[in-house]
């Protein structure tokens, strides 16, 4: 199958292009030479199939970054037989330079100047036709977000696949080097084809920008608009989430039990409450990443994203981490899963996984659920509020802390100069298939981590047969009473050292857990905690249940997002231990002083 | 007029580019970005707290560091 590589600057639409190309079909594929995944999809070009690749965006052929390298092996391994160069036009003057680099490769190249719409509302007007002859390449015009043009591009490269490859020029990289031969043909190239107006006229963007990045306004509207979206997917995601959680409750009780109710009861638990309830696990997460990366899209495609970075740089360069970082830290308090999938817009590995590591500890929503409800059960109604505002600041202190611990194993390789696009406002198609591909994603690759772990909770809390479920005679129960000399001096019960390993799973079940352990439910699960626990032990509970591993789909999600076990288990490791050394602190500086 | 940094240029000014004392990767992708010597450069705003500065190049909008931006020389003009 002949093969079509997409090729050019960051932020040039190659994404949008390969979108529109491929639409919902494309899937991540590996490829020989490089360890990074890429996007692929085959679609039907003329009469043949045809496979096209989305490549990392690069500023250089020759550049150090971790995608330019990508770029360089994938093409040295796999000569595609057509690369699309995209080109943003509106920036045509300094990105030649990169087309010119491509040149020397003997590609078979057609060349895509993309955002043609942007450039005409700009002012700037460019001669594809001369450029085409001055360059020796076919070249067009293109807007690949809203489609015109594109008619025209897929015809051009149906051609052009017609030739075979040259192949590609072996050491050309002292040639390329000479930059003043690629300062000299930028000139001559431009100097008829290209027309940019003194001075550039997006009013929109300049007004917006003096609001957005005003000197005192900047920060409270960014807050404002951080809070808004954690509110959104909070209003949105709360009766979605709830919704599958019913239908996949309903399925179980309608149809599953009824069906499996001949089996032996051992059996039925695994199936229905192991590896069912995993199935569920993972489709109440749908919803919420849906939701996330519809928001996702509209943040980053209207450049607000960058937007935030210059603001919040100042205090996040501090901490080993940029304004994107914070973007996402936020977004973690509604949930970490798609915080930690939406870290992907960072292009350097070591920024990225220092932000994977401070984005667990962000507070999400299912956490909140258990603080709430411990919170009514052990605190006085006026002092419920301050007992959850410390919990959210002892979020924010730990990432804090986590970042200022781990920076320096995680210097950023990468130069931080970002590009401040003007804003835009992304189309519905794009949105949408924003979502579908994230959760397909998401589905793809942490079912199976997601099922297994729960299973194996189920395992260790109903094992062996003969013991209660959630008991101290489970396996589970045993594991709890090795801990118990760890977990003795945190004030945590071993009662509630079981509803810590159910939170293994997610939080979610935490207190449907406490309710299996006591056998209890509602208000008589309220008043035994009330009996049980003074407050200095709840709240020890809710430090450790705050700071320890958030869920088994956000471990899948680590798991699958950085590629590397070990960073997965230094996270779960470092987590744990920062929950025990905070909670045993806290829990015995509250006894040394009297309470 | 001496050359001087470009973070020490106040919003709105505009300079010429004479030296670029970056590390490589960095001076690599300021190539890539329009960062040429002889090319003109604007400061739009410069974020508070010792953030970063918005310099336009040509039809380009980037965001530097101030200590990068104190690596790259440039004229008033
Ligand atoms: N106005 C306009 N915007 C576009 C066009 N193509 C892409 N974009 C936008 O440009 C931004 C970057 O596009 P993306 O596909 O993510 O670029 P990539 O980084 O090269 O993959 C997004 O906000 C797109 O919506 C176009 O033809 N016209």
């Amino acid at each position: 199958m002949k093969r079509i590589a997409l090729l050019g600057m960051p932020n040039t639409g190659k994404s949008t292009l390969f979108n529109r190309m491929t639409g919902a079909s494309a899937r991540v594929g590996n490829w020989p030479g490089i360890t990074v995944e890429l996007l692929t999809g085959k679609i039907l070009l003329g009469s043949d199939m045809v496979e096209v690749i989305d490549l990392p965006g690069i500023y250089d052929l020759h550049g150090f970054s971790e995608d330019e390298q990508v770029v360089r092996h994938f093409l040295h391994e796999n000569v595609p037989d057509l690369a699309l160069v995209v080109l943003n036009a509106t920036q045509i003057e300094r990105q030649l330079s990169l087309l010119l680099q491509l040149r020397q490769l003997n590609l078979n190249m057609v060349v895509l100047l993309n955002m043609a719409d942007e450039a005409r509302k700009f002012g700037i007007t460019i001669d594809a036709g001369k450029m085409s002859e001055a360059l020796g390449i076919p070249i067009f015009l293109l807007s690949a977000k809203y489609g015109s043009g594109y008619p025209e591009a897929l015809q051009a490269a149906t051609k052009a696949l017609r030739y075979t490859t040259p192949g590609m020029a072996e050491q050309l990289r002292d040639q390329l080097e000479q930059d003043e031969y690629i300062e000299s043909e930028m000139a001559r190239v431009l100097q008829h084809s290209v027309q940019v107006p003194a001075r550039m006229s997006d009013n929109l963007t300049t007004q917006l920008d003096r609001l957005m990045l005003h000197p005192w306004l900047g920060l409270p509207i960014f807050f404002g608009i951080m809070f808004l979206l954690f509110q959104a997917i909070f209003f949105f995601g709360q009766p979605l989430q709830t919704g599958v959680g019913m239908l996949f409750t309903w399925l179980h009780d309608a149809a599953l039990v009824p069906l499996l109710s001949s089996l032996p009861d051992a059996l039925q638990g695994l199936l229905l409450d192991g590896i069912y309830n995993g199935v569920a696990t993972v489709a109440t997460f749908v919803p919420i990443i849906v939701l996330f990366f519809l928001f996702m899209a509209i943040v980053e495609d209207t450049g607000y994203l960058s937007r935030a970075a210059f603001l919040m740089d100042a205090l996040m360069a501090k901490m080993g981490l940029d304004g994107r970082s914070f973007v996402m830290l936020l977004m973690g308090f509604g949930c970490n899963v798609p915080a930690l999938m939406g870290t992907r817009v960072m292009r350097s590995r070591t920024l990225r996984l220092l932000t994977m590591l401070v984005i667990p500890f962000s507070l999400c929503s299912a956490r909140l659920q258990v603080f709430v409800f411990i919170t009514a059960a052990l605190f006085a109604p006026k002092s419920a509020a301050l007992v959850l505002f410390s919990l959210y600041l002892l979020s924010f202190a730990s990432a804090i802390l986590t970042a200022l611990l781990f920076k320096r194993f995680f210097p950023s390789n990468e130069p931080f100069v970002l590009e401040l696009p003007p804003y835009r406002f992304p189309t519905l198609r794009q949105m949408v298939l924003r979502g579908w591909h994230e959760v397909h994603h998401f589905v793809h690759r942490a079912t199976k981590f997601i099922v297994a772990g729960v299973v194996l909770v189920w395992l260790l809390t109903h094992m062996p047969p003969s013991a209660a479920p959630a008991s101290a005679d489970t396996w589970a129960g045993i594991v709890g009473g090795w801990l118990h000399p760890l977990f003795a001096p945190t004030g945590i019960t071993p009662e509630l050292t079981i509803a810590l390993i159910f939170g293994f799973v997610a939080k979610e079940i935490v207190i449907g857990s406490l309710a299996v352990i006591y056998g209890l439910s509602g208000h008589a699960l309220t008043n035994e905690l009330a009996g049980q626990l003074d407050w200095v032990q709840a709240y020890s509970f809710m430090l450790f249940t705050l700071i320890y591993t958030p869920c088994l789909s956000a471990i899948a999600t680590l798991r699958s997002e950085s590629k590397n076990t070990g960073f997965t288990l230094v996270s779960i490791l470092w987590s744990l231990s920062l929950a025990w050394l905070v909670s045993i602190t806290f829990y015995q500086g509250a006894r040394a002083l009297g309470y | 007029m001496p050359a001087v940094a470009l973070s020490s240029l106040t919003p709105g000014e505009g300079a010429t580019i004479v030296a670029i004392h970056t590390d490589e990767p960095l001076h690599q992708r300021l190539l890539a970005m329009g960062f040429r010597t002889g090319k003109h450069i604007e400061v739009i705003r410069k974020a508070r707290f010792s953030g970063p500065l918005q310099v336009r190049i040509g039809t380009t909008d980037i965001l530097v560091r101030k200590n990068e931006a104190e690596q790259i020389k440039v004229r008033k003009v």
